[in-house]
């Protein structure tokens, strides 16, 4: 069972802003879908070891050259807010009331 | 004229255009006109007339129309992965996979509806409206590559590309009464393909029969330097051939038994099996132990990836900005309630459970583990049967807004094509005849999925091709009959459907 307040902690983890309509039914959603999860719980999995990739590769190595990179302007093209060869953002601060 | 240069496979159209017996112009240009007709809410951007590079180049796919999944990155075309928060974002890059069928002599034809960041088995989750089923509009086409599978089966495009995670190209392919494959894991780059689930994430083709399958995988396999991943299909891949299956091992999950697979796809199942053995194939019944789980570990895998992948949707790089925000976090929270739908949130947020502090161990690190288990259940079945089969859906397309209530039951779709996912190997959908959907109703399209080993697509793609010549699924199809208007609740049989062509 997962609890409001959790939602509301993990909604902040995710940077997310939801609507009291949509904590209260993600509560519910959420322990649905994890009580379903958590039948998981029951396997014996103490000697498994956990996927790390699904097909054998071995490690190949390239070499390390430098390599022309996106051109600055391009790369501002679909930045909802340039300035000055660069990417806006608000304060990081709150204003002072 | 028109209709029967719909009708070429493209396999039969690239023969007559390199015999010079056609026009890579005047197919296009057929092509064009059939997207222009979508009616199913299946395209979500279409080349225009003459627009797309023409005079393009010699290859493999010379002059063949693709339709693309919204989740390629396109150079200067918008690429929107179905969410709001990318509305009118234009990629400076090509995804490897679309810059490859290009190579091959492919043109866009147009980008395809799907449901936001590929999270879905219906389309319903596009922020651009659902798709409809072309073989019935008030159902839905399956997902996540609902538009790519509808614009193949309503006759809107010749082939198309998706991308498959936990089976978002089998199913939708299977609901729409054509073939789609997804690859093994590392078969085909994914640079350029908006990442949902890396792990997982791979992209292949939806098309009318099993040799354009091969023809497309051709073309879009290899390593890409782009994709450290990627290490592409040694040997590469031809058109199959084969025509019968003797000596080929089948393995039947006993798992199956238990599920709630409606009647009439169990019958639809049953009946290949029997034309497996009449082409002198062996049938076994196994046991998957863990496929039961499957559900449960991608449930946690891939919402746990989804939400380290989404963080970079925040409004300061590329896509939306929510307006009238405070501060840094204010605008944040705030492009991203405003910019992802219900599904994705709720994917997030799952994702960002399992991963927080006190919770890593008993989901993601477990469901890591039953990962494990399940390729190995795989492995064993391997060592003495060629290929694992399945129904590839547990239901015929289903209604428009039937499973949005309950996104547990919307999971559930996903129930057979999930463990091949999670093993990392290749599976395909055939169609494999039609049913009756429970309560009643016009026929709809049964899938049949055939997996295989990682990197064996050249013998599934032999045995699905096999079995295809068997089934003679194509007088079924409601493209075949009648592109530009797929039947809307009538009746659909074998016998019309030729009456018609």
């Amino acid at each position: 069972m997962i609890e409001r307040e959790q939602v509301v902690h993990v909604a902040k983890l995710a940077r997310l802003r939801l609507s009291e309509r949509e904590l209260e039914r993600m509560a519910g959603e959420l322990s649905g879908i994890l009580e379903h999860v958590d039948r998981i719980a029951e396997l014996d999995l103490d000697d498994v070891a956990p996927t790390s990739h699904v097909v054998e590769l071995q490690n190949v190595l390239r070499p390390d050259e430098p390599r022309p990179s996106w051109p600055r302007e391009t790369m501002l093209e679909a930045a909802p807010d340039p300035a000055e060869g660069a990417f806006r953002v608000p304060s990081p601060q709150a204003e002072a009331e | 004229m028109t209709r029967e240069l719909l009708e070429l496979s493209v396999a039969a159209a690239t023969h007559r255009i390199a015999a010079g017996d056609l026009s890579a112009e005047e197919y296009g240009t057929a092509w064009r006109q059939a997207a222009a007709g979508d009616e199913l809410n299946a395209y979500l951007w279409r080349g225009e007339d003459g627009a797309a590079n023409d005079g393009a180049a010699a290859g493999p796919l010379a002059g063949i129309p693709v339709a693309v999944k919204d989740i390629f990155c396109t150079e200067g075309i918008e690429t929107t992965a179905g969410s709001r928060i990318l509305e009118g974002y234009r990629p400076p890059y090509t995804a490897t996979a679309v810059r490859r069928l290009g190579e091959a002599g492919a043109r866009l034809l147009g980008k395809t509806n799907m449901d936001e960041f590929a999270m879905g088995s219906s389309n319903e989750n596009s922020a651009y409206g659902p798709v409809r089923n072309p073989w019935d509009r008030e159902r839905v086409p399956g997902g996540s590559s609902g538009g790519s599978a509808a614009v193949v089966g309503g006759g809107l495009a010749p082939c198309a590309i998706g991308t498959d995670t936990g089976g978002s190209i089998r199913q939708p392919a299977a609901l729409c009464g054509i073939v789609g494959l997804k690859p093994t894991y590392g078969a085909i780059s994914r640079y350029g393909m908006i990442a949902f689930a890396s792990s997982l994430d791979q992209c292949g083709p939806l098309t009318r029969d099993v040799t354009d399958a091969a023809l497309l995988l051709a073309a879009l396999q290899g390593r890409d330097p782009c994709d450290s991943t990627s290490v592409g299909i040694e040997g590469g891949v031809e058109p199959p051939s084969r025509e019968d299956l003797s000596g080929l091992r089948f393995a039947v999950p006993s798992e199956l038994a238990h599920d709630a697979i409606e009647p009439g796809v169990r019958a639809v199942f049953e009946q290949t099996l029997a034309r497996i053995e009449e082409l002198g194939g062996e049938i076994d019944e196994i046991s998957l132990p863990h496929s039961e789980h499957g559900i449960s570990a991608y449930y946690v895998i891939a919402p746990a990836e989804a939400s380290a992948n989404l963080a970079r949707y925040d409004g300061v790089r590329y896509g939306r900005r929510a307006g009238g925000a405070g501060d840094l976090i204010e605008m944040y929270e705030t492009t991203r309630a405003e910019g992802f739908g219900d599904e994705v949130k709720r994917r997030i947020m799952l994702g960002t459970y399992a991963l927080s502090s006190g919770y890593y161990e008993a989901y993601y690190g477990r469901a890591q583990k039953v990962r494990t288990k399940i390729a190995d259940d795989f492995r064993a079945a391997f060592s003495n049967h060629d290929f694992v089969v399945t129904p590839t859906s547990p239901s015929v397309a289903f209604r428009l807004g039937e499973k949005t209530d309950d996104p547990l039951a919307m999971y559930m779709n996903d129930f057979f094509t999930v463990p091949m996912s999670l093993a990392g190997i290749p599976a395909i959908s055939i169609p494999a005849g039609l049913a009756e959907p429970q309560g009643g109703g016009p026929a709809l399209p049964v899938g049949f999925q055939i997996a295989a080993p990682a990197f064996a697509e050249q013998r599934l793609l032999e045995a699905a091709y096999a079995l295809e010549q068997a089934i003679e699924f194509g007088a079924h199809r409601p493209g075949s009959g009648a592109p530009f208007a797929p039947p809307v609740g009538k009746k659909r049989t074998g016998a019309e459907g030729r009456a018609d062509g």
